[in-house]
């Protein structure tokens, strides 16, 4: 019998897993919300302004003011949206920006409990499975929206995505290579003794790079470039369907953060006990998302024809160098 | 030529400055090099701190020839109004805002100093325009621009102020400017 399940490291209960997954769900839509708040007040900051400090203890409050005012919108259709896909695009983003969660390690193995949702042996591929499949979500509302714009901004993001998931599959490949698994939790026990940030520092920088643009955020936002295609895929959309679309986003941000942390800064390692080793995640990856919110804070938004040649141009090169610098050095060592 | 361009002085063609050029070690420089630059710019924001001022609870403060809400004046000794009622100011007010009915003073309870008082003095504070000539026409002082600025009001008939709320002391609610700020 052809087994179609991947193969799973450590098994577990089915109560537990259910319990796990919960808690991953509380925790993240516990960080989500904060993090959009703290996006407003830190870019903020960055422009001399406070941002949102006037719900709640310094404005914290302000995603659950946000989260009410949508939910009370009136669900909008335009006439010649095509209705079923029209619902499904935010779904499919949403859906694929949770499933990733499912293999982030917060930590090891402890007492028995993984502390990640579930240990594949393919856990490198699940992600850039998913991570595509958010593409759909956009491809499909933006041109199920039956408006122009959006069509433009779900053309770019298609665009966007083929050019830049090769280096970001190829920027991993040479953690991969030096850890030889594919399981995250296998890649951060291979950090052990050295964070692959320093070996790989190339591939960092290029999966980074790579991660903006797999996330539509600045520099790389042009599927929803406010200035020229008005909100890009996401123009027709309204009330908690919008909601759905800026949830994702910031999911998506979260989960290549924890990404970037699993592959290149050590995972849940750092000092103090194993009891620790969540928060570790968690600091590294909010400390991740807050780059994202400086570089938000810096740069401009590149042209189409820029974003183009840089994917192809330089990171393709690039990535390709360095998997096969990793390569010989990998054999030869 | 170099007189009025003093900065031309030994060149006739200004240079311009110009970034590496795209591609190789130039081109990393500009992609790594510049961004990291700008990242120093945007953090050292946040090190500044913000620079807003929040409005309900802090103001900005005015400088002391700022032209606010009138004030109507007594003499400090005697308390007496100075307004005389002459209605010099409503002939100088350029949007007409300013109506002043004259009374001759009973000598027995003054009310100002002058042979009149004013027994009706309206300023209808939707059609000022702040333009402080009032205050110059007056003969005696009597009417000056105050440091108040917050007047909305949800009717205009609440705008038109009477003498007797433009002689009350206004709330102190406005900061004044500092020497030297």
């Amino acid at each position: 019998m052809v087994d179609l399940v991947a193969e799973v490291n450590y098994f577990q209960a089915t109560w537990l897993l259910i319990v796990k997954s919960l808690i991953i769900f509380a925790l993240i839509f516990a960080i989500v919300p904060v993090l959009t708040v703290v996006e407003r007040k830190v870019l903020g900051r960055f422009q001399h302004r406070y941002g949102p400090n006037r719900i709640g203890p310094f404005g914290l409050m302000q995603p659950l003011a946000d989260a009410l005012k949508l939910i009370g919108k009136e669900h909008y259709r335009p006439a010649n949206a095509v209705g079923l896909l029209w619902a499904l695009g935010p779904m499919l983003v949403v859906f694929s920006g949770v499933a990733t969660l499912a293999i982030l390690p917060f930590g090891d193995v402890e007492d028995g409990i993984g502390l990640y949702g579930i240990d594949v042996s393919i856990g490198v591929l699940y992600f850039f499975a998913f991570s595509s499949f958010s593409f759909y979500g956009l491809l499909i509302g933006g041109w199920a929206s039956g408006s122009k714009y959006s069509f433009l901004g779900a053309m770019r993001s298609a665009a966007q995505l083929i050019s830049y998931e090769i280096s970001m599959a190829l920027a991993l490949l040479g953690v991969v290579m030096m850890a030889g698994s594919l399981s995250l939790t296998s890649i951060v026990n291979a950090q052990n003794e050295i964070w692959y940030i320093v070996p790989q520092v190339i591939g960092f920088i290029i999966f980074m790079v790579a991660g903006f643009a797999e996330a539509s955020r600045v520099p790389f936002d042009l599927p929803e470039a406010d200035a020229e295609i008005v909100a890009g895929y996401q123009t027709e959309y309204g009330g908690m369907r919008f909601g759905s679309f800026m949830l994702a986003e910031y999911i998506e941000m979260f989960v290549i953060s924890g990404i970037a942390v699993t592959f290149f800064l050590g995972g849940w390692q750092g000092p103090g006990p194993p009891v620790l080793d969540p928060v570790w995640f968690i600091v590294k990856t909010i400390a991740l998302v807050f780059f994202f919110f400086w570089i938000r804070a810096t740069l401009p938004r590149l042209r189409y024809d820029q974003l183009m040649s840089l994917g192809w141009k330089v990171m393709l090169p690039l990535a390709t160098l360095n998997v096969l610098v990793t390569a010989i050095l990998v054999v030869v060592t | 030529m170099s007189e009025e361009f003093p900065y031309l002085e030994d060149q006739s063609v200004v240079e311009v400055q110009r970034g590496p050029e795209p591609g190789g070690a130039g081109g990393a420089y500009r992609a790594f090099g510049e961004t990291l630059r700008g990242l120093k710019t945007t953090f050292a924001r946040i090190v500044e701190g913000p620079v807003t001022i929040q409005y309900p609870e802090e103001k900005t403060p005015v400088y002391p020839r700022f032209r606010g809400r009138h004030k109507l004046h007594r003499f400090e000794d005697t308390g007496l109004e100075k307004c005389v009622g002459c209605s010099l100011c409503a002939a100088a007010c350029p949007a007409d805002c300013i109506r002043v009915v004259a009374k001759e003073n009973d000598p027995e309870n003054r009310i100002s100093a002058g042979e009149r008082h004013a027994e009706i003095y309206e300023i209808n504070l939707s059609r000022c325009i702040f333009c402080g000539y009032c205050e110059v026409a007056c003969p005696f002082d009597a009417i000056t621009m105050g440091h108040e600025y917050e007047m909305a009001d949800y009717n205009r008939s609440d705008l038109i102020f009477t003498k007797e709320m433009l002689l009350a002391e206004p709330l102190e609610r406005t900061p004044l400017r500092r020497e030297g700020e």
